[in-house]
């Protein structure tokens, strides 16, 4: 498996995210936002948790229009995987590639803890390692991560099994409990909770581990 | 010239820091605040001869995120 890691002005889990990918086993290569072109023979993009271009207009949104995101919209837009974490998945849904956008938290404040989050589906590379049903124990680290949908996009991924994870206690406002979604082919997730801060012993907890080792399973190397 | 962007949350979309500025406003004594929706104003110095249509597709592409916002122009 031969993945990619966007570094954004202000990405700050992008080696966390390298180091998660690297633990499974992959090959990582970490790309700068102005590059225009992804590495050949990558697998998947992981767009890492951070405070790109610092958040300023809307989060994700700069980055979003950012030379390498055409790049990763081309990759998705072609069937390729992709991850978003946090300000990931915020800048995910700003390039359109995900549904939906993530408002400011309902509690206005910025949230720091490990939260339950239910498996909705196993159905998809990035859950196979865990049961639908699972309850896992994630850390989230965000101020805008109450996920908006209008109430048709949300009946519709929850009727084509594309809502990954939920809350088991919603911190955050977001409708339907979603703390993740998937694309329509289900090779793109885009989810709040940081699953590579929870995948070595050292972090006090291994529930992302399972994550990234189903996806080391699923690509075989370029 | 210049254009003036206004973005605002799309109704229907909650907006929580309008919500806390009319719980503060009604704990200062201010009666009869019923809601209060806090938006954007982003203004534009523009080149001469730039569309309206133009700063509109700004708007679409980066300004707003039509997924939750709505915006207006005002040129001049």
């Amino acid at each position: 498996m031969h993945a990619a890691v966007v570094v954004f002005p202000g990405s700050n889990c992008d080696r966390d995210l390298a180091v998660a990918f690297e633990a499974a086993g992959a090959k990582v290569s970490m790309v700068w936002h102005k590059d225009t072109k992804l590495p050949d023979g990558v697998d998947i993009v992981g767009v890492p948790g951070g405070f790109s271009f610092g958040d300023y207009l809307r989060c994700g949104a700069i980055a979003a229009n950012s030379p390498i995101c055409n790049e990763v919209k081309a990759h998705a837009d072609r069937g390729g995987y992709a991850i978003g974490i946090c300000n990931g998945f915020q800048v995910l849904a700003e390039t359109g590639v995900l549904p939906g956008a993530l408002l400011r938290n309902v509690g206005l404040k910025y949230i720091c803890k490990t939260v339950g989050l239910n498996v909705v589906t196993s159905q998809c590379a990035y859950t196979e390692g865990y049961s639908a049903g699972d309850i896992i124990d994630i850390p989230i680290a965000h101020h805008d991560g109450n996920y908006f949908a209008d109430d048709d996009t949300i009946a519709r991924l929850q009727g084509e099994d594309r809502v990954a994870f939920t809350y088991t206690e919603n911190p955050n406002g977001a409708k339907g409990d979603i703390a993740g979604i998937l694309s329509a082919n289900k090779r793109v997730l885009g989810m709040m909770p940081h699953p590579e801060r929870a995948a070595d012993a050292g972090h006090g907890g291994t529930d992302g581990q399972a994550l990234f080792r189903a996806l080391s399973g699923i690509l075989t190397p370029a | 010239m210049k254009a003036r962007v206004h973005v605002m949350l799309k109704n229907g979309v909650l907006d929580p820091q309008g919500e806390a500025v009319r719980h503060a406003l009604g704990a200062m004594g201010f009666d009869g605040v019923n809601g209060v929706r806090q938006g954007k104003v982003i203004e534009l110095d523009l080149a001469d001869g730039t569309t309206e249509a133009t700063v509109n597709e700004m708007c679409e592409k980066l300004l707003s995120n039509m997924v939750i916002e709505s915006y207006t122009v005002e040129m001049s």
